[in-house]
């Protein structure tokens, strides 16, 4: 907890993307935006390189891979490292993944097509402060986001539906 | 409401206003004694609470920096959260999730029933069981424990259901909806569980006990007791015949007061207190308050703890309803064939989709971990909790560098798992799977212990002064008008969660004082 708070994300962090270019990868950059075509949506990055944020994004789904979930998810996650402070630690890092994904399969990391590739990858970095700084910071960034809670089932606030007394708070039928 | 000077020197001064503070603070209002409540925190009402476990956190715990040391995983995996306790009116007592149990008769006399465990500091309790049965049946009264009382039991919502059908599949008999200080019905002017389900976060409702909206008020009705939030205290100051007149504490502005004190009841939980009473060293205690002995801090205890979740192929969504109405005591005696000494409970368990992300495996990441968490609406959960041993080396002490915004060390929580513990551990991990497998569990994981919501024994009661902090009413060994009135006074921990035994203490200890002041002995 503490170094795990709540970012503080909106999706007022995000803009309309409707004109841009279509490309083959789900997430493209433009300019210093980043575009999912797939989903309909825009990133501008403002401190980080929109290469980086969509290296991040794409780790962000290797360490907590949820085929439910829409890449965006990962997106507002990663919004949290778009930050003056954080440049240097984040580029650098990805630098590092990449030069190691160079040598192992001859492109950068967000190119490869194998999770498990990619994920052998991440062992290697995995107690980088980089690495360790995204995990942790992912914690909440994804898991905190109340849209991702009904994708799991999860129903949240309860008290202003009166509790669960008449909603079925025993009403499993399979035992 | 009433408000004294602080230079009232007849006051009985409280630091902390949770299960021990908040009921010797009451208590002693009720028997006509004017009292000032110094609690740490900020005082939120129920309809402050709110229903989301990380906003919650963040309104009642105490995140104060701490440090840990040691080889427990805490200390690993949230190296400046030793414990989950809260800084706020009520105490702990705003998070906790009612499990209301008596200790066994053998849990008070475990040097001697268990007898020499290699590198276990055991000691016999100074009080008995016999002692405390009474307090127990006035604590159960004040804080409406079901199944006692003539107080029916809580109804059981799915995670009961699936957790009932595995331990009765595998032989276990004693397994019912727990003793649990939450209304089943209305009750003492609070409203029957909703089952909202966020007992952890605050209970909206109020059907749950907390020193907050169930005790605090009755004492301020009198108009002999204050509660002073945001008071943070720094120190207990003493006078040279050595004893204590007062208390230092930090205002919600930061600025430094003097309260004066006829006596002083230390209840800041197992960590705080120890820590105050180390800060409050002078040229006459050089090692801190009542602990010429050595004791203060040490033998820190935080019960022997983890978690079992089951994954099933259909919905459990165990989230709804009361999280720890739950309860299986077959494994709570002391039964050494099993490997181990002492027992443990099994409690039903649920934690929100945001909490069980943090706390399933800290630090697991991947597709083995996330895969669980696909499964969360048909997950079951249940907690472990058993008796862990005492230990001189594990201990609440104060950090060499680290220092809090007014300048005094933080407490460092060293812990390493006895052996006897980590036997435990395996044991009931074993059971809980078995228990899930036994209605078709697809998978289980046996889940790490959180940082620590029992913390315990860090002033330790004994018979002898040589052996503890405080003697069997928590009265200082050393210093006759100060006592220590929370968990940190346990000799030893017994398998059972603490606050019943920490309130019916804490009403033992209250009649105590009112009677040593009444015949001018204090
Ligand atoms: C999530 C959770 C669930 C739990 N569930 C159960 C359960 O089901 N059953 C059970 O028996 N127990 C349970 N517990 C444990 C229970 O809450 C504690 O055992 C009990 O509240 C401890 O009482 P205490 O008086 O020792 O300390 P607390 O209740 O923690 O009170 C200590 C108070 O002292 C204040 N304080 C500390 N330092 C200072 C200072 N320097 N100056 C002024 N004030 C200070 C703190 O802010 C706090 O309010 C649970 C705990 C948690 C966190
Ligand atoms: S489940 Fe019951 S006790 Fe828990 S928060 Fe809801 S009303 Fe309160």
């Amino acid at each position: 907890m503490g170094e795990q708070q709540p970012p503080k994300l909106t999706r007022r962090d995000f803009i309309a993307s409707s004109s841009i270019a279509v490309g083959a990868a789900a997430i493209v950059i433009s300019g210093s935006a980043l575009v999912s075509t797939k989903e309909s949506w825009g990133l501008e990055v403002k401190h980080l390189s929109p290469e980086a944020m969509s290296t991040l994004i794409q780790m962000s789904r290797d360490i907590y891979p949820h085929d439910r979930l829409a890449d965006r998810y990962y997106a507002i996650a990663c919004k949290n490292f778009d930050k003056p402070d954080l440049k240097e630690t984040i580029e650098e890092g990805i630098k590092i993944l990449n030069k190691l994904s160079q040598t192992q399969f001859g492109t950068d990391y967000v190119n490869i097509g194998w999770e498990a590739e990619r994920t052998s990858l991440l062992e290697k970095i995995q107690t980088t402060p980089m690495f360790q700084a995204l995990r942790g910071s992912l914690v909440t960034g994804i898991y905190n986001q109340k849209e991702v809670w009904p994708l799991f089932g999860y129903q949240g606030a309860s008290f202003e539906h009166g509790g669960y007394i008449d909603r079925g708070f025993d009403d499993i039928d399979w035992l | 409401m009433v408000k004294f000077s602080k230079d009232d020197s007849s006051v009985v001064v409280v630091i902390g206003s949770g299960a021990g503070g908040g009921v010797v603070g009451t208590d002693l209002a009720l028997k006509g004694i004017k009292t000032v409540i110094l609690e740490a925190g900020k005082r939120h009402e129920t309809h402050d609470f709110i229903n989301d476990e990380w906003d919650s956190f963040s309104q009642l715990a105490w995140t104060d920096q701490r440090m840990t040391s040691g080889s427990w995983r805490v200390a690993k995996d949230f190296p400046q959260l030793p414990a989950w306790i809260v800084k706020s009116v009520g105490g702990s007592t705003t998070h906790w999730a009612g499990a209301s149990l008596r200790f066994q008769e053998h849990e008070f006399k475990t040097k001697s029933t268990y007898g020499n465990v290699q590198g276990a500091n055991l000691l016999d309790w100074p009080i008995t069981l016999k002692d405390l049965e009474p307090y127990y049946a006035k604590a159960e009264d004040r804080m409406g424990v079901t199944r006692t009382n003539g107080i029916k039991g809580l109804p059981g919502n799915n995670n009961f259901k699936v957790f009932e059908k595995g331990a009765k599949a595998i032989g276990y008999k004693d397994v019912h909806t727990g003793t649990m200080a939450i209304n089943s019905e209305e009750r003492d002017g609070r409203p029957g569980c909703q089952q909202v389900g966020f007992c952890f976060q605050g209970c909206k409702f109020g059907a749950k006990w907390s020193t907050l909206y169930a005790e605090i008020p009755k004492g301020e009705e009198t108009g002999k007791l204050e509660v002073r939030p945001e008071s943070y205290v720094l120190k207990i100051e003493h006078d040279k015949t050595g004893k204590v007149t007062g208390v230092v504490y930090a205002d919600k502005d930061g600025k430094v007061q003097r309260q004066k004190a006829r006596v002083v009841c230390l209840a800041g939980n197992s960590i705080e207190s120890p820590r105050i009473l180390l800060n409050s060293h002078s040229s006459m205690f050089p090692d801190g308050l009542g602990n010429s002995y050595g004791h203060v801090g040490r033998n820190y205890m935080r019960h022997m703890t983890g978690s079992v979740y089951g994954i099933f192929d259909k919905p459990v969504r165990m989230w709804r309803g009361t999280v720890m109405a739950g309860i299986i005591k077959d494994e709570a005696m002391h039964n050494s064939s099993r490997g181990f000494v002492g027992g443990y409970e099994m409690e039903t368990l649920s934690l929100g989709l945001p909490f069980m992300a943090a706390f399933l495996n800290p630090g697991a990441w991947g597709r083995s971990f996330t895969t669980a968490l696909d499964a969360y609406e048909n997950m079951a959960g249940m907690w472990l909790v058993g008796e862990d041993m005492p230990q001189e080396t594990n201990r609440v002490s104060l950090h060499s560098t680290a220092k809090d915004a007014h300048g005094l060390p933080v407490a460092n929580v060293h812990f390493d798992d006895h052996p006897n513990d980590i036997a435990m551990r395996n044991h009931a991990y074993k059971q809980g799977s078995a228990i899930y497998d036994a209605v078709g569990a697809v998978r289980t994981f046996p889940t790490p212990p959180y940082p620590s919501t029992h913390n315990l024994g860090t002033n330790r009661m004994s018979e002898k002064p040589r052996d503890g902090v405080v003697n069997k009413w928590g009265r200082s060994h050393e210093i006759p008008n100060l006592f220590v009135s929370d968990g940190s006074v346990f000799t030893t921990g017994g398998c059972e969660n603490p606050t019943l035994t920490i309130v019916a203490l804490a009403t033992r200890q209250a009649e105590y004082i009112a009677d040593q002041m009444n015949k001018g002995n204090i």
